[in-house]
């Protein structure tokens, strides 16, 4: 189950930066999210999934195929994507950031070990229901969750402006 | 079949490579930006997995954060891509090396 959503939400990524046309980015994009909010599932952590499944392949996704449309792209305007550039440079960056990963797996091996013991169907409490996430967010968090309504204004106030000011 | 919190933290971090490559090497101003959300999305793959092996929610609040956050970014970045695409007629980044709009 594991390695068919990870081979899933790796292939929709690969499809995303190597395809030319944006749609088909977009919508190999709503593969990874999708195949995402399943390992979510896997790792019981069911309000996340769906709060996945609603904000990032609803909204987002929806966003960015509404701009698509909206900009109205001619085939010309997207002639000019040639990946050969910085090629080199960019897959070394790249390796490099990778193994720089891997071992920091190294340290995590500690704290790895009580994990996921609810893999094989076992009861597992109320980890990661509404209300386990709810109470932790309500009380624990709540300073960070209102300031996060203030961020929302200011995108929301921010995105206004600057659509106005190319209007005009 | 074991699979454990390190075939999580593999996969996210393959994710993470994937979309800092279309980040550095691609031109497109909207592949750039859904591959900003693929990295973000990795991270928060990391951030539930850490959550679910250690057996604390606060995860996933992290992540609840974490995807406002990317919401917000997304919809400045295609404010910001609609207002460039009306001055510029194209989303090639090379062509962006103004400050002044």
């Amino acid at each position: 189950m594991f390695y068919i959503f990870a081979i899933l939400a790796v292939a929709g990524a690969l499809l995303v930066i190597s395809h030319g046309n944006p749609v088909t980015s977009a919508v190999s994009l709503v593969l990874t999210l999708f195949a995402t909010a399943v390992l979510f599932v896997l790792l019981s952590a069911h309000f996340v999934a769906a709060v996945q499944i609603l904000v990032y392949a609803g909204a987002i996704m929806i966003l960015f195929l509404f701009t698509v449309m909206f900009l109205n792209l001619r085939p010309e305007a997207l002639k000019f994507d040639s990946k050969n550039m910085p090629f080199k440079v960019s897959i070394l960056l790249i390796a490099l950031l990778f193994i720089g990963y891997l071992a920091s797996l190294g340290f995590s091996k500690g704290l790895a070990e009580p994990a996921l013991r609810g893999d094989d169907g076992t009861k597992i409490g109320d980890f990661g229901t509404v209300q386990s996430v709810g109470t932790s967010l309500f009380t624990q968090h709540l300073l960070p969750f209102e300031l996060t309504s203030v961020l929302i204004a200011v995108a929301i106030v921010g995105v206004i402006a600057i659509a106005k000011r190319s209007e005009g | 079949m074991g699979v454990s919190i390190e075939h999580y933290l593999v996969l996210s971090s393959i994710l993470f490579v994937i979309g800092a490559y279309g980040v550095i090497a691609r031109k497109n101003l909207l592949i750039v930006l859904m591959s900003l959300e693929i990295m973000l999305n990795s991270a928060n793959l990391a951030f539930v997995a850490f959550s679910r092996a250690l057996d604390d929610v606060t995860g996933h609040v992290f992540m609840i954060m974490s995807l406002t956050v990317a919401a917000a970014e997304v919809a400045v970045g295609l404010a910001l891509i609609v207002s460039i695409y009306s001055h510029r007629e194209s989303l090639n980044i090379d062509l962006l090396k103004l400050l002044k709009g």
